[in-house]
């Protein structure tokens, strides 16, 4: 299937797999990360951080193997310190020290951490942390306090950035700001980033890997569109956010405005503003948001209408191929015996409205 | 300029060597409680209970049992003692004795202020400096030792008060000698054993409690000072 994302092929980058035993929990984590920015996804609870803690170093796990670019960090005889990991954590609560400046904070990792001092000019400029540097934490903002820690993670020239949920404490509004820096960062730096969250807009819009959690075990992982395309999956991610998301390239523009895409079900049509061609796009399909006809549907107000077939059919979600991409539609079991619908059946998918991410 | 001439030479020695004493006591024992402090706060170990009660011990003695096990130990003939008096090192019937038994009567109050602080501070604080690339010791000197400043400041006032106040272990253990071991509290007690010496006793009550007040006042504002910086006030 498809990788949507940058690091098609890349080689394994985090290896993770053990078991901990906590009062109440038994984690049991296992998963690959290729690269990129690879989304642990559950809900509160499920053991998201003590995974990453592992990981970083800041807990000693039963038993268990963690490697990071084929370097062993754990495997019960060795355990690196945090410290000889590499592995740079932006924390949910940002944990700047109250006592330094901003810039003492981002120039703290420079004193171990070759590099770093040569890096400071450009991810200050990067992050636009120039007007924050004399301040110190109690005066920043949440959202300014998470760009500093940010800064100050990248500052520790990390082989991997570990986020755990750096988006959680703050408002919408302060989301709204961190989420640019944070495509830059996945999109600049391409530094393998592993983004704890429990919210799908961030994971859609951040991640090339999913790795969805619950109740201390790893349910499922792999590239982002194959895990949205899954029925059985996609309800984890909750029943309005089920969809898909397939790849576009611009095509050209119709003499009417309209945007002409191509995409592995055919030609689609869209009416963004212009969007030069040949750039890549990837569209946001959901699955309430995409109708099935067995016979080619006429007079319809609707521009998209691709050919399909049903791969899978899980309860009121189907799974439908086009090309070698998949998208979802959602029915009700009633049209699944009424269409016959099964997996072969051809069809129309009638796609109602769609979003644009950007690639 | 302050009239110095209201206080007898004999008098002023008192003060003066009470500075001495409590200034010497607390920077001296002011390492080795933050050591204790760290000890108890952050570390599970076999006799933790034994260390916390040891430490605590000045603190629920009589001062004069403390005075007297301190003449036993470090006294010239005392195992302590006599294997330091080689070393040029002596404590009885000397103003260090004095320093030195005040200094363990402010022990257990010091460390009880420090060990507070660090309780308070958040070791995930420690941990993300860790992640950053900072060995353990940089960790302690540029992350927990500023962090709890306040609370090791509150331990030396503390600690600092006591040993300016204290009476029943130095006594014993040193003495009352004008001029060596005579610190406040042993003058006034002097001064109110002969018929004339209420109002001499008086100037130096009065002494104490200005020392006592200016050394909670420099304490409170330092603290300020220091929770004002952290909250980025100033």
């Amino acid at each position: 299937m498809a990788h949507v994302g940058a690091h098609v092929g890349a080689a394994l980058m985090l290896e993770v797999a053990f078991r901990h035993r906590f009062p109440g929990l038994a984690l049991d984590v296992a998963f690959e990360a290729p690269g990129g920015v690879t989304a642990l996804f559950g809900p509160s609870g499920c053991g998201k951080s003590t995974a990453i803690n592992a990981i970083a170093g800041l807990l000693r796990p039963d038993q268990g193997r963690i490697a990071l670019e084929g370097r062993v960090l754990f495997d019960g005889r060795t355990n690196l310190s945090p410290q000889a990991r590499r592995i740079g954590c932006v924390f949910q609560d940002a944990r700047l020290f109250p006592h330094m400046t901003a810039a003492a904070n981002l120039r703290y990792p420079s004193r171990w951490r070759r590099g770093a001092a040569r890096d400071f000019d450009r991810i200050v400029e990067m992050l636009a942390l120039g007007p924050l540097l004399a301040r110190r934490p109690g005066t920043l903002s949440g959202g300014e306090r998470q760009r500093v820690a940010i800064g100050r993670a990248l500052l520790s020239g990390p082989a991997l950035l570990v986020m755990d949920e750096p988006l959680a404490a703050l408002d919408e509004a302060r989301k709204a700001e961190i989420m640019p820096w944070l495509e830059r960062l996945r999109d600049e730096i391409r530094l393998p980033i592993l983004y704890v969250s429990h919210s799908v807009p961030e994971v859609l819009r951040l991640a090339t890997t999913v790795v969805l959690m619950r109740q201390g075990r790893v349910t499922h992982s792999g590239p982002l569109a194959e895990i949205l395309a899954d029925p059985e999956l996609a309800p984890q991610l909750g029943a309005r956010e089920a969809g898909a998301l397939i790849r576009a390239t611009v095509e050209g523009r119709e003499p009417d405005g309209m945007i002409r895409l191509a995409t592995a079900g055919g030609p689609m049509l869209l009416p963004e503003p212009d969007l030069p061609p040949g750039r890549v796009l990837r569209l946001r399909i959901l699955a309430h948001e995409v109708i099935l006809a067995r016979a080619a549907p006429q007079g319809l107000s609707a521009l998209n209408v691709l050919p399909v077939r049903v791969t899978r059919v899980e309860g009121g979600l189907v799974q439908l191929a086009l090309g070698n991409e998949r998208m979802l539609a959602q029915v009700t079991p009633r049209s699944v015996k009424a269409l016959e619908l099964q997996p072969g059946s051809a069809c129309h998918a009638i796609v109602k409205s769609v979003s644009v991410l950007p690639s | 300029m302050i009239p110095t001439d209201w206080l007898g030479p004999q008098e002023w020695q008192a003060v003066r060597l009470s500075l001495r004493v409590a200034g010497v006591a607390t920077l001296a024992s002011l390492p080795f409680a933050v050591a204790i402090a760290w000890l108890l706060a952050r570390r599970r170990f076999p006799g933790h209970g034994l260390v916390s009660g040891l430490v605590h011990l000045p603190l629920i003695l009589p001062p004069v049992v403390t005075g007297y096990l301190l003449l036993i130990t470090f006294g010239t003939q005392g195992p302590v003692g006599s294997l330091l008096k080689p070393l040029g090192i002596i404590f009885a019937f000397r103003w260090t004795g004095a320093a030195l038994a005040c200094g363990i009567m402010g022990f257990p109050l010091m460390v009880r202020a420090i060990r507070l602080g660090f309780e308070a501070v958040d070791p995930k604080l420690e941990q993300a400096a860790a992640t950053l690339g900072a060995p353990r010791a940089w960790i302690f000197l540029t992350v927990t030792l500023p962090l709890i400043l306040p609370a090791i400041l509150a331990g030396a006032t503390l600690g600092f008060a006591k040993a300016m106040g204290e009476f029943g272990a130095t006594i014993t253990f040193v003495s009352n000698i004008p001029g060596q071991t005579q610190t406040l509290p042993s003058a006034i007690y002097a001064l109110l054993q002969v018929p004339s010496g209420d109002a001499a006793a008086l100037r130096l009550v009065l002494v104490s409690v200005v020392i006592a007040m200016a050394a909670v006042l420099v304490s409170e504002w330092l603290a300020w000072r220091m929770s004002a910086r952290m909250s980025g006030r100033r």
